[in-house]
């Protein structure tokens, strides 16, 4: 690990005074992904700001039946909290499908939203990575694909982004507050991460500074008709190759409102809430489900060793948008899809 | 790694408290708690397996919850409770997960053994396990390369079976 100094911040303004005055520093919530990165030397900040000790870890109910969930609120406080369990069961559900007990303690909200790809030539750096060293190239394009995305891709990076949680944020379309050295804003959840474009090496839209302070989440009608269904080569503890969040609301076996947000499969949980549109009044059956699948997946393209997922995201498509429709979520201990 | 690096570089200052004992240090701000147990303290009970927290073996609680010691640099634990293997029992007075583990013969090398066993401890101060898949999940952080799955389940399974009765008759 390249040595760095080491601050702590007390308040939201001293960290992103600190990180404004310093900007190859970084902040450090939980760690379980920053600290492996610098382990590698992928990550190399001279400055870690140890954003801790901020009052960002609280849950709290907003007046019209959303919450709040500070930054700095760990996984498994989120998953297991009562209210988001009840109110919010697809987010608790994700969560609980990705990394394992022990990170997710250590991992926080914000870090989640953080996170960097998997991407295992990301990971070396003696391989081209524009998304490691702008300029430098893309290894995976013609290397080893299995992992990588098909939708929204473009000619500099393939990789895909690796959160659960934020497949079912984008699904809830959640609301991303940060905090910046001259304001604070609102960050729509699909606004948030960004496709890679000619620009890889920018995960998100967040400006030179800003720091995330929390999520905010308003009430809906999904908590009767969702699931995550998340695909992967073994049953725990490993990252999706396809992953799906879905949500939907019926009333008279058709269709009021669908959600479905896709992980595994571009830089981004992707969505496609026009095409979600496009099925309101549709009937809640079969033919409709593999209609969602085949518009969600109409430019979806492969890389060669990652083209299984196209026939696979079709399908776990069509068995999440089941599971919601009846009202019996996957199982995040018992993985045999029903 | 962290002892081949020149002492001129900068340390902070750190009060934690480990196995009850509290501890006044000065570190790296790169070292991590696993490196600060194992090199600095001379904790060795807590295992070095990846560094990257993809096999679970450094797995300690901190503040009760059970972490990879690995991915925590040890700065940033300022007031922290740190409980290893070390902490929670000895060979005349084990802890009854460290006896259900014997008992069960739940390891082979026993490399992985000190993380299985604070892992075990963090699930059942948790309590989201109450049956014997929900032990599997709640455990998948914690590999095992021979392959003593079955019978760490077991160990893990009896220590919650007895724990539940035990409230029962509480109760």
């Amino acid at each position: 690990m390249k040595p760095f100094t080491y601050t702590r911040a007390e308040t939201v303004a001293d960290a992103v005074a600190a990180l404004a005055a310093s900007p190859q520093a970084q902040f450090l919530a939980g760690g379980t992904n920053l600290v492996d990165l610098m382990k590698y030397e992928v990550a190399r900040p001279d400055a870690i700001i140890d954003i801790n000790p901020l009052p960002l870890g609280a849950i709290e109910d907003l007046p019209d039946g959303g919450l709040r969930i500070g930054a700095l609120a760990s996984n498994s406080a989120v998953a297991y909290d009562e209210r988001v369990q009840l109110r919010f069961p697809l987010l608790s559900s994700a969560i609980l499908a990705g990394a394992s007990p022990q990170l997710r303690n250590a991992a926080t909200t914000g870090g989640n939203l953080l996170q960097r790809t998997r991407c295992a030539y990301f990971y070396d750096p003696s391989t081209p990575c524009n998304k490691r060293e702008p300029g430098s190239g893309c290894a995976a394009i013609g290397g080893l694909t299995r992992m990588h995305a098909i939708l929204g891709a473009s000619d500099k990076c393939i990789a895909v982004h690796p959160s659960d949680m934020c497949v079912a944020l984008a699904a809830l379309d959640a609301t991303v507050e940060v905090v910046g050295p001259d304001s604070a804003r609102d960050i729509a959840f699909g606004d948030f991460h960004r496709l890679p474009g000619d620009m890889p090496h920018r995960d998100n839209t967040l400006e030179p500074g800003e720091l995330v302070t929390g999520i905010r989440l308003e009430a809906n009608h999904f908590a009767g008709h969702y699931t995550y269904l998340k695909l992967r080569d073994r049953l725990s503890y490993a990252f999706a190759l396809v992953s799906v969040a879905a949500a939907m609301e019926i009333a008279d076996g058709q269709i009021l409102d669908l959600r479905v947000a896709l992980g595994g499969v571009a830089h981004k949980p992707w969505r496609d809430p026009l095409a979600e549109a496009e099925f309101a009044g549709a009937p809640v059956e079969d033919e409709t489900f593999q209609k969602v699948a085949e518009r969600l997946l109409l430019e979806a393209r492969g890389h060669g060793g990652n083209d299984f997922k196209i026939p696979l995201a079709r399908k776990a498509i069509v068995r999440a948008l089941r599971q919601a429709a009846s009202g019996t979520p996957q199982s995040q201990t018992i993985k045999a899809i029903q | 790694m962290d002892t081949a690096l020149p002492s001129r570089l900068p340390t902070c200052p750190l009060s934690l408290t480990i196995n009850g004992t509290p501890y006044t240090l000065d570190v790296h701000p790169w070292t991590t708690l696993l490196d600060l147990l194992r090199s600095d303290l001379e904790l060795t009970g807590t295992k070095k397996g990846c560094d990257h927290g993809q096999c679970g073996a450094c797995t300690v609680l901190i503040d009760g919850q059970r972490m990879n010691a690995c991915l925590k640099l040890a700065v940033t634990l300022e007031g922290a409770e740190i409980t290893t293997v070390e902490g929670l029992g000895t060979p005349d007075r084990m802890h009854p997960v460290q006896k259900a583990f014997v008992e069960h013969d739940a390891f082979q090398c026993g490399y992985c053994t000190p993380g299985q066993i604070c892992s075990a401890v963090g699930l059942l101060q948790e309590g989201h396990a109450r049956t014997r898949d929900e032990i599997r999940e709640l455990m998948s952080g914690n590999l095992c390369r021979c392959g003593a799955y079955t019978n760490i389940a077991d160990a893990i399974e009896e220590v919650l079976e007895s724990q539940a009765s035990w409230r029962e008759a509480a109760e």
